[in-house]
């Protein structure tokens, strides 16, 4: 296709960024949760609850706009939305925010997720057949075919596609081991996260049991957890009236393709490569006019670090099959040429179903995260199907 | 419960999906033929998507097929599967793609692209489901 339209560029800013502590159990319901993030996002804004016409969160977030409506106290909405696609849609409420207020269809949008993926009634990684013909539009009604043949998990689901991309180009386990010892270095230094002041070693990563053989060890899985995220986002005229710098949202977009399918697409042609965030980069850097080498600072859905690799490949970062180079050559680090998920990402500071990657990214941009690059101007975002640039300029 | 009495969960049949688990409970395998262009199409679905024909053929497959990925499963376990799951992604010779499990083969020797063919093994309510074992002895 051909003249595909994208967001005007930097119409639309994050402008508020908040979030409740990421634990084990949250003890308090989701409800709760995203009232507490969305608060701290809008005093982070300078903004009041009433200040607030539109909202913006995932299909599968179990927190009703009504009951937040009357619990934050918003006035008036005029605008809401759910993204599906289950975390490969987290950086979707940005595009749809961006959208609402380029458009007029909404001047503040609050964007949040509230999870109890930890103490919750359901555990994503825990053993369950499909107790229901659909899926609630989590995405995952395509699993009717994987349950009665012991497919449960998204671990699982995953590494149909994770085994064929090592086969194709010779990627062993120590490859996607040495992209976790990287996140569990960033997430040893960061107090907010699950694995702060605890790195991990290559060996300890090949000692840690499979979960699914040859391609997930216990190590390579992100860490379920309680907590929520909120975004503010608004008009860029507005923005620069409010206290912080905003982070321009240079572009945002979907892709998602025929027979794709939620944490697999296991009727695509081939596995081997994510052509749905081939697809996604191509929106992102040629279609918006970004390039590459203007990243300072990637943040990449690792709900297992199989897909880290397989991204930053998809996204144009390195060749198909080259990730494991890149990455053993140290590019993921601070000092690297792309260093990629400072909070130590999903495996490493916990798993708010991908807002926390878009809350990093903020903090990256506005200089206050706690593994800050040195000037970060450009960050990139990517939940393989859905993703965004964020930029200062 | 005799100590063999099957424990997989039978599958969730819907409207949209019945024709596949059907025919599986007699013990045959089947994939949608559009009746308007012929084309074969896995999971079912109630539009042909190249040329939105509605009209449906039940085209029989052969069980034939080569192992296009797996996955061996270790973690979480459920109590009506037995551990490791070897989870299976099967090229059918036809042209289409099923989800499956293995059976009949050490992990050890797991290849992809290695033969595979279909057979039937009950659910606990009682309907066949098909899985896959490899073709030549190992």
């Amino acid at each position: 296709m051909t003249g595909r339209r994208t967001l005007a560029r930097g119409a639309a800013s994050i402008i508020g960024a908040g979030c409740t502590e990421f634990s084990r159990r949250a003890g308090r319901t989701e409800l709760q949760l995203a009232c507490e993030s969305i608060t701290a996002a809008l005093d982070d804004a300078g903004l009041a609850a009433a200040d607030v016409d539109g909202i913006v969160s995932y299909t599968v977030d179990p927190v009703e706009e009504t009951e937040l409506v009357r619990s934050v106290g918003f006035e008036e909405v005029n605008f809401s939305a759910r993204i599906p696609y289950g975390g490969g849609g987290s950086v979707g409420v940005l595009q749809h925010a961006a959208a609402a207020v380029a458009s007029g269809a909404a001047e503040v949008v609050v964007a949040y997720r509230a999870i109890r993926a930890r103490s919750g009634a359901s555990r994503f990684g825990s053993a369950k057949t499909a107790p229901s013909p659909t899926s609630g539009h989590s995405g995952t009604t395509a699993m009717q075919w994987c349950m009665p043949f012991g497919v449960l998990t998204p671990a699982s689901w995953m590494a149909l596609n994770s085994v064929r991309y090592m086969h194709e180009f010779g990627v062993e386990s120590a490859d996607f081991g040495r992209a976790v010892v990287q996140l569990r270095e960033y997430a040893a230094t960061n107090p907010a996260a699950w694995g702060y002041q605890n790195p991990i070693t290559l060996d300890e990563h090949q000692e840690s049991r499979w979960i699914v053989e040859p391609c997930i060890h216990l190590l390579d899985c992100c860490q379920e957890t309680d907590g929520s995220v909120a975004l503010v986002i608004t008009g860029s005229q507005r923005a620069a009236d409010l206290p912080h710098t905003p982070v321009r949202i240079g572009t945002a977009s979907t892709a998602g393709l025929f027979e794709q399918e939620i944490a697999s697409d296991h009727y695509r042609p081939d596995l081997s490569v994510m052509d749905g965030t081939v697809a996604l980069g191509r929106r992102l850097f040629e279609d918006a006019g970004f390039s590459r080498d203007d990243i300072d600072v990637a943040l990449i859905y690792d709900a297992f670090s199989p897909i880290l690799l397989m991204q930053l490949e998809g996204l144009g970062f390195c060749g198909f099959g080259e990730a494991k180079d890149f990455i053993a050559d140290g590019s993921l680090a601070l000092d690297g040429s792309l260093p990629t998920n400072t909070n130590g990402g999903l495996i490493g500071e916990g798993y708010i179903h991908g807002l926390n990657l878009v809350l990093e990214a903020v903090r990256q941009l506005r200089g206050t995260a706690v593994n800050q690059v040195a000037d970060a101007r450009t960050a990139v975002i990517s939940a393989s199907r859905t993703g965004a640039i964020l930029t200062l300029d | 419960m005799a100590a063999d009495a099957p424990t997989r969960p039978s599958p969730t049949v819907t409207d949209d999906s019945a024709m596949f688990w059907d025919a599986a409970a007699e013990g045959r395998l089947v994939a949608q033929r559009c009746a308007g262009c012929g084309r074969l199409r896995h999971p079912p679905r109630p539009m042909c998507p190249a040329c939105s024909s509605l009209e449906v053929e039940i085209a029989e497959l052969s069980g034939q097929g080569t192992l296009y990925s797996y996955a061996i499963l270790h973690h979480p376990q459920h109590p009506a599967f037995e551990y490791p799951v070897i989870a299976a992604l099967v090229d059918l010779e036809e042209g289409v793609r099923l989800l499956s499990c293995l059976t009949d083969v050490s992990k050890d020797d797991v290849r992809i692209g290695m033969p595979v063919h279909a057979h039937f093994v009950p659910t606990a309510d009682g309907p066949l489901i098909p899985v896959f074992r490899p073709s030549e002895d190992l």
